[in-house]
């Protein structure tokens, strides 16, 4: 592109400019000014009188003494026990990733090696959870699981999660498997692996990074869903999501929406770093789905 | 696996032709001396219990769910179609049975959404590319963000701007100079807050598609078109766009299946009273007291067959590439 650029005018340029930033505007300032406010009382975050109390928090100063606040993280951790929920996301996310990830690679591994018959099906049944929304499953779920006596438990909604998440685990893994090629096991055989020793010991270490992007796309599912886990998770046991859901039906009553923006605060905050970490793995990951399908 | 998969679909569809079981009602005579006999009908709760029991599925009835008020309802469409002479009349007084209420939502987000994030993704993509290198990154970081975090969180980010003491809020106000506009009163409005939204959230994932698409871009194709004389917009259009089709056709696809099933930003946004979707109908149905399981089976199993049909051109051009292929 370095011919292309050489030749572009100033005019042009600054255009080019101009857009990036006002995009960077949309994209990025709602989290800021969120950031910002959740620090403020709720006079100052929803300032009537004058918009810029929200920036320099006139209300908080004369409340609390100070610009910043903490109260909003206060009530919303020690007083909703919101750290509770917080726990119950992380072990969630943890065994779903777990899960997922321990049948997805072998599973994958298998379907990549085993020809090519099982690609269209395994295509397809992706695609189409895909376009399903989850919701539609859950009022399946739910009768059976009353009768049986598991409903609102941690591991029968981790099950849940595992299951419609897997034929895309699957689809994306097989996808990375089958970017390996296969004359790498044949040779591990013939110096005299087992089958499975060819999988731990050579076809592991090469596949990582696509193992990490899947995980992290199993993550993000597991940390983001919010039908599933309001639906078969009974109140003690209920993650971050609807958490914050069943704050707005009783902080809005309460006039307590700090706690609530707070909340929201503290849950994207993870998913913040993550995307700082992890960058290249997402976007690899979105655009690997893409060049396949 | 399938195991998880397949059952639950047959029992959405098991539940959805069964209702619950009414309860069973027994005439009582209480006679007291001198006052005389009266007889009060009392719900029998040992025969209840008995009957929920030896079928816990409910008593079968078919189609009935499918057909009643709160689904298709037919009979009122009938009555609806027969009482009403304009076809904008009969569209209006359609719209407010609440299940094709939803649907109407449901389509126009869908359909006016999904253009729009591509058109967006794209712009934004073209934009990208053509900065400083070191910039790039950066600017794919903080686009990412609206993508990957929660849409109840995303959705409710931005409510909490748009409200009406919110500072997007206020600025419209302002700018409209009406004290009156609020978000929470007008369906219009709710329905263009929504659809923003709905573009916001979405469009980064379109712009890192297409972004890694433009990488592939061969040179020597825009090197061509430029000494054949093409300007620039006209190599974007000639050269780029058909480069990047298929990556148009997915991102469409995939939007096409996510706003279809629409139903977080309703809850963030507090808009059940303006605009609902079937997702938000069968949560709805499934989150109430009462847990109204073979109502919200029968919504799931319409839902179903909605995606169904939205997704079967390209389910079946899929199919015909696979039999190419072989």
């Amino acid at each position: 592109m370095s011919a292309a650029t050489e030749k572009r005018s100033t005019k042009l340029r600054v255009l080019i400019y101009v857009f990036a930033i006002f995009w960077l505007i949309i994209s990025a300032f709602p989290f800021i000014w969120t950031l910002w406010g959740s620090f403020k009382v709720e006079l100052d975050f929803f300032s009537i009188a004058d918009w810029t109390f929200a920036l320099t928090g006139e209300r908080t100063t004369a409340e609390y003494g100070r610009a910043f606040t903490a109260a909003g993280y206060e009530g919303a951790w020690v007083k909703e026990e919101f750290w509770r929920n917080v726990i119950n996301t992380f072990i969630i996310c943890f065994f779903v990733v777990c899960t997922s990830l321990t049948i997805g690679t072998l599973g994958g591994y298998a379907l990549s090696r085993s020809g090519y018959r099982y690609t269209f099906i395994l295509l397809i049944t992706a695609l189409i959870f895909r376009a399903m929304p989850p919701i539609t499953l859950v009022s399946g779920y739910m009768l059976p699981f009353f009768e049986w006596n598991v409903w609102g438990k941690i591991p029968t909604t981790v099950i849940v999660l595992v299951a419609i998440n897997q034929p895309f685990t699957l689809w994306m893994l097989h996808s990375f498997f089958q970017n390996i090629p296969k004359e790498l096991d044949e040779s591990a055989k013939v110096d005299g692996c087992s089958q499975f020793q060819a999988f731990r010991n050579v076809i592991i270490p090469v596949m990582w990074p696509g193992v990490i992007t899947t995980g992290l796309f199993s993550f993000l599912l597991a940390y983001n869903d919010f039908a599933v886990t309001s639906m078969l998770l009974s109140e003690e046991n209920r993650t971050m999501m609807p958490k914050v859901a069943a704050f707005l039906g009783t902080t809005y009553t309460e006039g307590n929406v700090m706690f609530a923006v707070a909340a929201v605060v503290s849950a994207a905050a993870p998913l913040f770093i993550l995307v700082m970490l992890f960058q290249r793995q997402i976007v690899s990951g979105l655009t690997a789905g893409a060049v396949k399908g | 696996m399938l195991l998880f998969i397949a059952l639950p679909l047959i029992s959405v569809v098991l539940q959805s032709i069964y209702a619950p079981h009414p309860a069973v009602l027994v005439e009582v005579e209480t006679c007291t001396p001198l006052v005389g006999c009266t007889t009060e009908t009392a719900i029998d709760q040992e025969a209840t219990a008995d009957l929920r029991a030896a079928k816990p599925l409910g008593r079968f009835v078919g189609l009935e769910i499918f057909k009643d008020r709160g689904h298709l309802a037919l009979l009122e469409v009938k009555e609806i179609w027969g009482a009403t002479s304009s076809f904008e009349e009969f569209f209006s007084r359609l719209t407010n049975l609440p299940f094709y209420r939803a649907m109407y939502f449901t389509l126009t987000f869908t359909f006016i959404v999904t253009p729009l994030v591509v058109l967006v993704g794209f712009l934004v993509a073209l934009n990208v590319n053509a900065l400083y290198q070191k910039l790039r990154g950066f600017v794919v970081f903080l686009s990412l963000l609206p993508f990957v975090i929660n849409p109840l969180i995303g959705s409710l980010v931005l409510f909490w701007m748009i409200d009406s003491r919110g500072i997007l809020g206020t600025s419209i106000q302002w700018i409209f100079s009406d004290p009156n506009l609020s978000l929470k009163a007008s369906t219009g409005l709710m329905w263009i807050a929504l659809i923003v939204y709905g573009v916001w959230h979405a469009a980064p994932f379109a712009f890192v598609i297409f972004y890694a698409g433009l990488q592939t871009l061969p040179e020597d194709q825009i090197e061509a078109a430029q000494i054949d004389g093409a300007s620039r917009i006209q190599q974007v259009w000639y050269v780029v766009l058909p480069h990047l089709m298929p990556l148009v056709a997915f991102v469409a696809l995939i939007q096409l299946m996510d706003n279809f099933r629409v139903f977080e930003p309703i809850i963030g946004f507090n808009a059940s009273a303006h605009a609902t979707s079937l997702s938000w109908f069968i949560f709805n149905d499934l989150g109430g007291e009462t847990r109204q399981l073979s109502s919200a089976s029968a919504t799931s199993v319409l839902t179903i067959l909605g995606v169904t049909i939205l997704l079967l051109p390209v389910l079946r051009r899929t199919w015909k590439d696979f039999r190419e292929k072989k």
